[in-house]
């Protein structure tokens, strides 16, 4: 088990800085998910833990020892790769064992840990094959067996379900959470699935372009978002966004009637306001408006209600349940205070003083 | 039958120039050659049946067939492996990443266009001479140098070492193949605490083994073949003592020295059948070594 510190970490190739004074704590036995937009860096960032690409500013400390100049080998980690990267002129046996046999252990316990691997994700029947031999999910399966064998103290994933089709990713994504819930070990897990990142993580840390946009558990990102990308990024489907003018206490959107906006803490006038899909109320609310229904997708147990309003703004309503609404109908929806999420012009979460409004 | 053509046209078409070199340069002569194999013919007078004489003679009577078997037989296995260990070696070095890569691929492949020429093995004639560069650089660490090309005990090993430089085709070839190795096995075994050595060992060398083989049966055939840098520096003869009787130079003086054209077209055919049976070995054995990652079973 182990416990992770960066601290001002930055990576630059040349002159361009792909990772900007970065600080994380990383808890033992936490399960970490970096996620964000392709090119955010997080893929970068868990090479720099694994010691697979050095940092070119800052320290990174495992169990509060420095590993800036430690390889990768004697980090105490084991990574699973995007790609898998299995030896592919071995077999399964083989592909498992291989790491083990670094360490001079003596044969009996690596066969003792390759066939508890091999049990816990029910490969037993494959070990004698080739790579070429097995289905996606099947090679994904080995690639994590190959991690636990080693027993170490920290695991990293870098996209590890990104290669598998739909129906498989979820399946692996539950197989993932039991393999935790065993283990209970440290794992830093990199996706760009922010479902992925939800069903997951302890924990999860927002990047955009080499920065931390928010750390925190999945339902402070959901219910907190501290800023705007973050409330566009996490959570799907995407989080409705609204511009406000705010004058004499006073809010107001396009479509909608003003309303009381007690002190903000921000001097902006210009605000963004957002409210989650499942927050629309049809026919009621606080803040109402008018609009009519563009299109329903039908999911069985819920459908996506697409709304326009009169200005040419478009909303989206999560209805739970049996609901009737048809694509053409015209409609009145709103919703309440409390839901509203207000963000100021520079993107960031401002929290009105809710109470007083009541 | 109709049907082949039909979807096959373009490719001959594509093909027809060579086609047309091969039938009538190569293939007429190669069946000539082969009935001249078994007859008596000095290229002036007809050529006179004489069944399998030129075989008898050469397996019963010749020992300069069998010293230059012995010769050839030495050399492909002295230049072959270390050719190929070169042209891996220096593969190797060019994969971990020299920022000016295409200069260096373009000096390292000049040997080979270089090795093959009269120029070259001229040069070499005198570097391994008595008085040659070779013997200057070890009389100045003392060593009293002999004459390497006129001593029948090492002449034969100058040009493993002219070959050994000539490393350029296979180096590309290698330097290919290493390419086409994924990175991620390289990482995944360095997380791992896989020494250099056994990441070489246990991941590049199985990896490359598709190209390793075929390295090694190009490499083996062009041994064989090996004629102009022995013809040069024996001057022509094979000597000294037989040294640098190469098959293939002892081939050419019987054809045009002597003009026993059926006894060389024997021994031409003699050395096509050594180097099948070689190239068949290697493939027989090839599935015991060789990791294709796309076969099927």
């Amino acid at each position: 088990m182990a416990g992770l510190t960066l601290r001002n970490v930055e990576k630059s190739y040349g002159a361009l800085t792909v990772i900007k004074e970065l600080n994380l704590d990383i808890h033992d036995g936490e399960f970490l998910v970096l996620v964000g937009p392709s090119g955010c860096g997080k893929s970068t960032l868990l090479r720099m833990i694994a010691g697979l690409e050095e940092i070119s500013d800052g320290t990174i400390a495992i169990d509060g020892k420095v590993v800036n100049d430690l390889p990768a080998s004697k980090r105490d980690l084991s990574m699973v790769f995007q790609s898998y990267a299995l030896y592919p002129h071995m077999s399964v046996r083989k592909n498992l064992a291989f790491g083990l046999q670094n360490l001079s252990m003596p044969k009996a316990e690596i066969a003792r840990r390759v066939d508890e691997a091999a049990r816990i994700l029910q490969i037993e029947p494959l070990m004698e094959r080739k790579p070429r031999q097995l289905s996606g999910g099947q090679k994904q399966r080995v690639a994590i067996g190959r991690a636990i064998v080693r027993e170490p103290g920290l695991f990293l994933f870098d996209e590890p379900l990104s290669n598998l089709d739909a129906e498989l990713r979820v399946q692996m994504r539950v197989e993932l959470a039991a393999l935790y819930e065993r283990l209970k070990t440290t794992m830093i897990y990199v996706t760009h699935d922010q479902v992925e990142a939800m069903t997951l993580a302890s924990r999860i840390v927002v990047l955009r372009g080499g920065k931390i946009e928010q750390v925190g558990t999945p339902e402070e990102l959901y219910t907190r978002p501290a800023n705007l990308f973050v409330a566009g990024f996490i959570g799907s489907p995407r989080i409705n966004m609204l511009k406000a003018t705010v004058s004499g206490g006073q809010a107001k959107m396009a479509d909608f009637a003003a309303f009381a906006l007690p002190d903000l803490g921000t001097r902006d006038s210009e605000l963004t306001i957002c409210v989650r899909p499942e927050a629309i109320q049809l026919g009621g609310g606080e803040v109402q408006a008018e609009g009519k229904i563009r299109l329903v997708e039908y999911l069985g147990a819920e459908r996506l209600v697409h709304i326009d309003l009169a200005s040419g703004q478009r909303l989206l309503f999560h209805a739970q349940g049996a609901d009737s609404h048809r694509a053409g109908e015209s409609v009145t929806l709103g919703f309440d205070r409390a839901d509203m999420h207000f963000f100021d012009s520079s993107e960031q979460r401002v929290e009105p003083a809710l109470a007083e409004v009541a | 039958m109709r049907k082949f053509f039909r979807r096959n046209t373009a490719g001959y078409v594509f093909l027809t120039p060579w086609l047309v070199g091969f039938f009538f340069l190569a293939l007429g002569p190669i069946l000539v050659s082969l009935y001249l194999s078994f007859t008596r013919y000095d290229m002036v007078s007809a050529p006179v049946w004489d069944g399998l004489g030129n075989y008898r003679y050469m397996f019963e009577y010749d020992r300069r067939f069998w010293k230059a078997l012995e010769v050839t037989f030495t050399f492909v296995a002295f230049s072959v492996p270390l050719r190929l260990a070169a042209a891996l070696g220096v593969a190797m070095l060019l994969d971990k990443g020299l920022r000016t890569i295409g200069v260096y691929r373009a000096i390292f492949y000049l040997p080979s266009l270089l090795g093959a020429s009269i120029a070259i093995a001229l040069l070499w004639r005198e570097m391994f001479g008595l008085n040659g560069v070779i013997n200057q650089v070890l009389a100045m660490v003392g060593i009293t140098g002999k004459g390497w090309i006129t001593d029948p005990d090492t002449s034969i090993y100058t040009i493993v070492v002219l070959a050994m430089w000539q490393f350029g085709s296979p180096m590309l070839i290698f330097l290919a193949g290493l390419r086409g190795i994924p990175r991620d096995l390289y990482e995944a075994a360095e997380i791992d605490g896989t020494s250099r050595f056994r990441q070489f060992r246990r991941i590049t060398l199985p990896m490359l083994a598709p190209v390793i083989f075929f390295n090694l049966v190009l490499q083996t055939i062009e041994a064989f073949k090996t004629f102009t840098s022995a013809f040069i520096i024996s001057n022509g003869t094979g000597a000294p003592a037989d040294s640098l009787l190469f098959y293939t130079v002892y081939l050419f003086n019987e054809a045009f020295k002597f003009f026993r054209m059926g006894y060389a077209s024997a021994l031409a055919w003699v050395l096509l059948l050594i180097i099948a049976a070689f190239t068949a070995l290697a493939f027989a054995t090839s599935k015991y070594w060789v990791h294709y990652e796309n076969e099927r079973d």
